[in-house]
């Protein structure tokens, strides 16, 4: 075995781990919070944000860029429209007031 | 910052976000686990943000994002969630076209090819992959939103030979994928993302209304693989895995849903049900005799009753009888009585939708208990109020083989000593079959807008 790993195959490993741990995670919650756990997924597959934000900043600004931008205001809506909307759901699961 | 150091705040962000979705095993947690999933985001985007040259636009294009997205999050009814859900896939699968469109426009940019070449080929695989799944997450969650929402109607759209039309698109969508390999331009990869758009729109169309927690749970699905495909092409980690995070959840959840309607996935995916299987199933021709009865009787029932569960279904929402449900159960338990409530997975229109309208009512989440746990405990209790629920209670779905619904998992209803249920007639539900409950010696049904009933129980308790 000689020469540096394929960024390709770091990807897949660390794709497939990332699997798993979702799988074993996303088991445990409850099924009552499947909404709010839905609403938050939205948010966190926002993450294209940063993607996004690579897109639009080259040194010289061109389609590219101003396609990247259109996409980081959309994903900024998911983000925070995910998280605000999974905070407001979560603050209503009250136990009963004695 | 250095790569180094970006990937390992990328690392932290991404352990806040695993923490995130650990935190939803319980009420009390979830939200300290919302906690961290803003502050991984945050990580995330101000690591990114340090590698930009263009601050000010970026921060200004999520002011502008933010801002629509915070607003909605604060005036969203909670009976409309399962759109909004939908809306935010679609936003996603577009951002990752969108992405995929710039990377391919400067690749260099990205550090994925060097100035003057092409892009890689791996690269053009993962291109390929995450632009043609964000294309038809985009449009596939604009008709699931469309059916949602009412806007389209929410029957199945069927046509002959649609899933050749389908197969013979995704085979040219490959074929051009193939193309876009062999030489990168523009041309097939536009042709390919215009393909995976119309099949977004064709593979959702035919899908049902009944069927829609499945779709939205599927899409939800897609969205993070589309991210997690991005990640591939841009070799970044901290995509690949808040994308698989997501893919894994939606997926399992797809599955619950499918489980819980006891629908094979492939069959809720090529379409169908919903729509045609009633005609046959809709009764033998024999009238068939109900009780009725009357507010008071439900009061008087409910009243002298040791236990009571109350099974709510989407009607309940749509009667908007929460709030008033819950003011019921509250009189009942100033009585002595054991209330509780009980849920069906598919009791709303996505997974855990009821939970939620339940607990914007008030209800206390200790009250509200999921199928599998109080199954077994309908044989001991009084009294059964079923409200704008039916398909989850129909005993059909134990006993009858021939039923479309056999098999399927339902509440237990039938066992109590006394059922209730509140319907405005009697016609049938979702999946339009006929209920033996309503018809059983112990059932009595009570006509009438859910809301007006419940608040008419209230007054005679009182």
């Amino acid at each position: 075995m000689t020469g540096a790993v394929d960024p390709f195959v770091l990807n897949l490993t660390v794709f497939v781990l990332a699997i798993f741990v979702g799988y074993h995670v996303v088991w445990n919650v409850t099924p009552a919070l499947h909404t709010p756990l839905m609403a938050v997924t939205n948010a966190v597959s926002g993450i294209i944000i940063v993607g996004a934000m690579l897109a639009s900043s080259p040194e010289k600004m061109d389609m590219g860029s101003v396609i990247g931008l259109v996409a980081v205001a959309l994903a900024a809506i998911n983000v925070f429209g995910g998280f605000l909307v999974t905070q407001r759901m979560l603050a209503m699961f009250k136990k009963k007031d004695k | 910052m250095s790569a180094n150091s970006v990937s390992l705040a990328y690392l932290v962000a991404a352990v806040l976000f695993i923490l995130t979705l650990k935190g939803l095993s319980s009420p009390i947690s979830s939200r300290r686990g919302n906690m961290f999933g803003m502050m991984g985001m945050t990580i995330a985007v101000l690591t990114t943000l340090s590698l930009t040259h263009n601050v000010a636009l970026i921060l200004l294009a999520i002011a502008v994002g933010g801002t629509i997205g915070a607003v909605i999050a604060r005036r969203i009814e909670m009976t409309a969630m399962p759109e909004l859900v939908a809306a935010m896939h679609s936003l996603v699968g577009l951002a990752a076209v969108l992405v995929a469109m710039a990377a391919f426009n400067n690749p260099v940019a990205y550090g994925i090819a060097l100035p003057g070449e092409a892009l890689h080929s791996s690269n053009r695989i993962e291109l390929f992959i995450g632009t043609f799944v964000g294309a038809i997450t985009f449009t596939g969650s604009i008709i699931a939103f469309g059916k949602l929402s009412g806007k389209l109607s929410g029957k199945p759209l069927r046509f002959a030979g649609q899933h050749w039309l389908n197969l013979l698109l995704g085979i040219a969508m490959l074929g051009f994928g193939v193309a876009f390999f062999m030489s990168p331009s523009w041309t097939p990869f536009l042709i390919m993302t215009a393909i995976a758009l119309v099949l977004g729109v064709l593979l959702i169309m035919p899908i049902g209304g009944a069927d829609m927690p499945v779709v939205v749970s599927m899409l939800n699905s897609y969205s993070g693989w589309a991210a997690a495909g991005i990640g591939f092409t841009l070799n970044n980690n901290m995509l690949i895995i808040a994308g698989s995070l997501v893919g894994s959840s939606g997926a399992i959840l797809s599955y619950i849903m499918c489980r819980a309607m006891n629908r094979a996935f492939f069959n809720v995916i090529l379409g169908g049900f919903g729509g045609e299987a009633s005609a046959e199933a809709a009764g033998d021709g024999v009238q068939k005799t109900y009780r009725s009865g009357s507010a008071d009787d439900a009061a008087f029932l409910m009243g002298n009753a040791d236990s009571v569960i109350i099974v709510p279904g989407y009607g309940l929402a749509v009667a908007r009888a929460q709030h008033a449900i819950n003011e019921m159960s509250n009189a009942l338990t100033e009585k002595g009585v054991k209330v509780r409530y009980a849920i069906h997975p598919v009791a709303g229109r996505m997974p855990g939708h009821m939970n939620v309208l339940l607990a914007e009512a008030e209800v206390p989440y200790e009250q509200v208990v999921e199928m599998d746990e109080i199954n077994n405990e309908f044989s001991d209790t009084d009294v059964v109020l079923v409200i704008g629920a039916n398909d989850v209670v129909n005993p059909a779905a134990k006993n009858d083989k021939s039923s479309p619904i056999y098999g399927m998992p339902i509440l237990d209803a039938y066992k109590a000593r006394t059922v209730l249920v509140v319907k405005r007639s009697m016609a049938t539900g979702y999946a339009g079959l006929d209920n033996d409950l309503f018809y059983m010696d112990k059932t009595m049904m009570i006509f009438g807008d859910a809301k007006k009933v419940v608040e008419d129980i209230i007054k005679a308790i009182d």
